[in-house]
């Protein structure tokens, strides 16, 4: 084995604090070590060449760079060794800057003497690393967009026109979602069914989108490249290529039920065309209306279609579909204002929601007068939204704006009505939102401010009567409407819980989907593969929902295109001999990569190489491919070999993902820490085994910490658990043996919180501070306590 | 006229007291007035529920003097449905416990004579005006 070592000086960055030539002599002296260089920009093409040329004239097979961050520069190597001929990972960085020169500039000292460790520690790692091959999947252009409203429309017609196949399901009989139902959008207030009907005929026509609609999506295995996903496509008993759409069915079906499209106000036959602008555009028999198809009670409708469209044989039919990326645009539910009886939905015949009151503005548009409107007029804001009381904590974003929209569109058909829109905070947030805003103030609508606690019903004429503090004026205002508009927020739609339990998609606090990343990664989920569009991911307007489309079709387009993909060297692996089939570590396993086939088996697309499963084998069988557990427990060892009586070495293993970054802002931002404070690189604080921790306090470690992504912005969902579970393990054991099992903790970070992670820093340093070092003899019964399980 | 209220540190004083007493967290009320015409003793406050807890939020001490602190009828129909979950209730009594720490006795039991007031009034006005 053959290492170089490079220490830069980042121009001063580094060498005004560290005394970069004496790491420089420490790092000769390393086992293995057989070039050193103290160089003033290593990530400069000079810097860059001299590993390139060491590599070369010293059969150099591994590197160690002491300089700033991994995550500031690691690409950089990378590239570096691949150009002289190494595998990428044939490198490891020594973060002598943020680590050590910026947080301890006061007391260049320690710098220097931490940086030597940081090297040691690098280098040790090294050693122990094993050249790691980029494995690289095929994958190829089929793709599942699920749900059929403006969200899948828009990322269906994006990948279709780039080439992709696109396999549509939709649950209901047409597409179009809720915006087919909406009269017009703000803020531009274009009719909503004008703009949509285009974009749906193309979706019918476009040859790469194969729409399956009146579909469910009844399984999904496998993954990315690879998902496997079996639909059943309803009878429709309507033959699609043929009906004409004539309605001439419809004047002879003796069945009328309400129509779910204009949300039961109005009724429909058993055999219907969903929408006028239904797409495909033909009807369908409703099974559980239809007075009977087996054995067949009425036959009427066959009897009049000319078209001779009708088929009572019609049967489910099932597809398999291989499939290599999925986009999901499941969408929303409007809030169910039942569950805010004080309203009296349901109960009084005024108050009706504000998506009823759309499907009576486009039906009133076309001739139909569903019910009268009347001149007075108040919408009531926030109705399942920000209330505690029912559990729904967020804003629904769009209620402000379509309330300002439906009071602009009646006041302007009517300007004697008097429109009162009852809010406690508007959001009009969005591009032309604020104008639009004005613009409905203009028309004579009046803002007030303060929602009602109740609302009664006159029972003489049924008006209600809303009683509501203008919260500005301090009174208490009471007046008589002829129409209370419940202006109802966003939950999940029930289609979206439904694939979010398929798929094992997890959600927010919210119920909605949960995205990758919420800055970086808005549109991938947490399952590589899998992208998210529109509401199903969170309340959003139309803008927004197509501008998410278009980025998950985007996002779903840079994996497939090349025909192939890298994937993260960082996976799992199983040690065939040692592992009994005991499945213990499909428990742990928070994406479900392990599969049982006698031994376990990971699959490693699928894993996210978290290394959670590893402390779950009893028989240690599982490691990560890169940061391994050889290579951990050599870094533990560097860190505390050239430990003196007295000396502090605490010990805070930080995810690369919150707690690395975190770390690396504080240096950035020079706050100081002590500088007893050793921080260990690990994908994940899950990989980080109590026997390693019991290790490290053996060998002589005064603390230990593990830092961890929150739940809410990790890749990794629930390795917070596997950590408490870890983390207790030992305090029992450090317990058992008479050490104080205060000096193990753990925390979950995100990246911001630079006070939290300096305190916690300094505190777990006062622990060992204030309890010393731990006497060797009951270090060394930490050899013999079972780690209880 | 337009009152100005000069936000010093005793306001802010004000406003921890009156949050350690409830154990509430009045700065989470977003004044929706919710609790106003949830209140059925609203119309006869000075001040109404929504406009306590504003003046608490800035540290506004004459609400103590208020005579709507008294009129809460303890009912607890804001706390059920204040969007925010805060427990208002908990609030105006954390209010009157301030007058009533001082200790003066509103009510002199002597003077009162047993039939003239319903025994829960009795009861209710013994809690309420004596420290
Ligand atoms: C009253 C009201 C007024 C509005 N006004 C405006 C406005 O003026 N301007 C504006 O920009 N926005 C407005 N919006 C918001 C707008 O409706 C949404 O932004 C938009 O419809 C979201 O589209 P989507 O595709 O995400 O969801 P959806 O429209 O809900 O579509 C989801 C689709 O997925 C299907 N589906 C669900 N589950 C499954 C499953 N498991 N399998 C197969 N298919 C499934 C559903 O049947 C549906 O067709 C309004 C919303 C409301 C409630
Ligand atoms: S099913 Fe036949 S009768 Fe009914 S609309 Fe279609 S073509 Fe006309
Ligand atoms: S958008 Fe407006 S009405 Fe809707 S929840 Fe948010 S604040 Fe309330
Ligand atoms: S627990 Fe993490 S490392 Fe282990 S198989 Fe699952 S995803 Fe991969
Ligand atoms: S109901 Fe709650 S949030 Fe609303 S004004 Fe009253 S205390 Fe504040």
């Amino acid at each position: 084995m053959r290492i170089g070592v490079y220490v830069c000086h980042c121009g001063g960055n580094i060498s005004d604090i560290v005394d970069v030539d004496e790491v420089a002599q420490f790092a000769s002296h390393l086992p293995d070590v057989v070039v050193v260089r103290s160089i003033s920009h290593m990530c400069s093409e000079s810097g860059q060449k001299a590993i390139v040329d060491d590599v070369g004239e010293y059969r150099l097979d591994r590197v160690v760079v002491a300089a700033c961050s991994p995550q500031f520069q690691g690409t950089t190597f990378e590239k570096t060794l691949l150009k002289a001929g190494l595998k990428p990972n044939m490198v490891e960085m020594a973060n002598i800057r943020e680590q050590s020169a910026w947080p301890h500039y006061e007391m260049p000292e320690k710098a220097t003497e931490k940086a030597k460790v940081l090297t040691a520690m690098a280098v040790e790692k090294i050693r122990r690393a094993k050249p790691v091959e980029r494995e690289s999947m095929k994958i190829g252009k089929n793709v599942l967009v699920i749900g059929g409203g403006i969200a899948g429309i828009q990322a269906s017609l994006d990948l279709a026109n780039a080439g992709f196949n696109v396999f549509l399901v939709e649950k209901s009989p047409t597409i179009g979602g809720h915006m087919a139902q909406l009269s017009r959008t703000f803020p531009t207030e274009d009719c909503a069914s004008c703009i949509l009907t285009p974009k749906m005929a193309d979706v019918a026509e476009h040859p790469n989108i194969h729409l399956l609609t009146y579909s469910e999506i009844l399984e999904v295995s496998g993954s990315v490249g690879n998902f496997k996903v079996r639909i059943k496509m309803k009878p429709r008993y309507v033959d699609e290529s043929r009906c004409t759409a004539c309605r001439e069915c419809e004047k002879v079906c003796p069945v009328s039920v309400p129509d779910e499209f204009n949300l039961g106000m109005t009724k429909r036959k058993a055999i219907y065309l969903p929408s006028s602008i239904a797409t495909p555009h033909s009807h369908v028999i409703d099974a559980d209306a239809c007075l009977g198809i087996v054995p067949l009670r009425c036959g009427l409708c066959e009897q009049v279609c000319e078209a001779n469209a009708i088929n009572y044989d019609d049967m489910p039919k099932y597809i398999n579909l291989d499939i290599d990326t999925i986009i999901v645009a499941t969408g929303f539910d409007i809030f169910n204002a039942k569950l805010k009886p004080q309203y009296g939905y349901g109960k009084f015949q005024n108050v009706i929601t504000a998506l009823e009151l759309e499907r009576m503005i486009v039906e009133a548009a076309e001739g139909h007068i569903i019910r009268p409107i009347g001149k007075d007029i108040a919408f009531i804001q926030c109705v399942g939204s920000r209330d505690k009381q029912v559990g729904n904590l967020y804003c629904s974003r769009i209620c402000c704006m379509y309330a300002t929209k439906l009071a602009s569109l009646l006041k302007r058909a009517d300007p004697s009505r008097d429109i009162y829109i009852f809010y406690t905070d508007l959001r009009a947030y969005g591009k032309g939102f604020e104008e639009y805003y004005r613009n409905a103030q203009n028309l004579g609508i009046k803002f007030i401010r303060g929602r009602p606690g109740e609302l009664m019903e006159n029972p003489e004429n049924k008006k209600v009567i809303v009683r509501v503090e203008d919260t500005l004026t301090r009174k208490i205002i009471e007046k008589e409407f002829d129409l209370v508009v419940l202006s109802v927020g966003l939950v999940p739609s029930k289609g979206t819980i439904e694939i979010a339990e398929m798929l094992k998609l997890p959600r927010s606090s919210d119920g909605f989907l949960k995205e990758a990343h919420p800055k970086f990664r808005p549109v991938d989920t947490p399952i590589e593969g899998i992208f998210v569009a529109g509401t199903a991911q969170g309340p959003k307007d139309i803008p927004d929902t197509v501008a998410q489309a278009s980025a998950a079709a985007a996002r779903a387009i840079t994996l497939m295109n090349k025909g192939e993909f890298e994937m993260s060297p960082i996976k799992a692996i199983i040690d065939e001999e040692k592992c009994d089939g005991c499945g213990e570590c499909i428990k742990h396993c928070p994406v479900d990569a392990i599969k049982m086939n006698g031994k376990a088996k990971i699959n490693i697309p699928i894993c996210k190489g978290c290394g959670a499963c590893i402390s779950s084998c009893p028989r240690d069988a599982i490691d990560l491919k890169i940061f391994s557990n050889d290579e951990i427990m050599a870094e533990i060892e560097a860190a505390l070999k050239d430990k003196k009586a007295g000396e502090k070495r605490i010990l805070i293993f930080a995810d690369n993902i919150c707690t690395y970054t975190l770390a690396d802002g504080v240096g950035t931002a020079k706050m100081r820490y002590s500088s007893d404070a050793f921080i260990i690189r690990v994908p994940s604080s899950s990989r980080v085994t109590p026997k390693m921790m019991l290790k490290a306090f053996e060998m002589g470690a005064d603390g230990i910490f593990l830092g961890e992504c929150e739940e809410a912005v990790s890749p990794y969902p629930k390795t917070l658990k596997v950590i408490e579970e870890n983390v207790k393990k030992v305090k029992d054991a450090l317990s058992k043996a008479g050490i104080e099992p205060d000096r193990v903790q753990y925390s979950p970070f995100v990246t911001v919180m630079f006070p939290k992670f300096v305190n916690i820093a300094n505190k777990m340093a006062e622990i060992a501070n204030k309890y010393g070092n731990i006497p060797e003899e009951k270090r060394k019964k930490l050899n013999i306590v079972e780690v209880v399980e | 006229m337009t009152e100005v209220i000069h936000i010093e540190k005793k306001n802010v004083k004000f406003l921890q007291k009156v949050v350690e007493l409830s154990g509430e967290e009045v700065t989470m009320c977003e004044q929706c007035g919710i609790c106003t015409t949830s209140c059925p003793m609203a119309e006869e406050m000075d001040v109404s529920p929504a406009g306590i807890m504003r003046a608490v939020q800035i540290g506004d001490e004459s609400v103590v003097e208020s005579k709507a602190i008294w009129f809460c009828a303890s009912c607890f129909t804001c706390t059920v449905r204040c969007p925010r979950g805060i427990d208002l209730a908990k609030v105006t009594e954390a209010l009157r416990q301030l007058t009533l720490r001082k200790n003066v006795d509103h009510i002199d039991l002597d003077e009162v004579k047993k039939e003239s007031l319903p025994a829960i009034a009795l009861v209710s006005a013994l809690r309420k005006f004596t420290g």
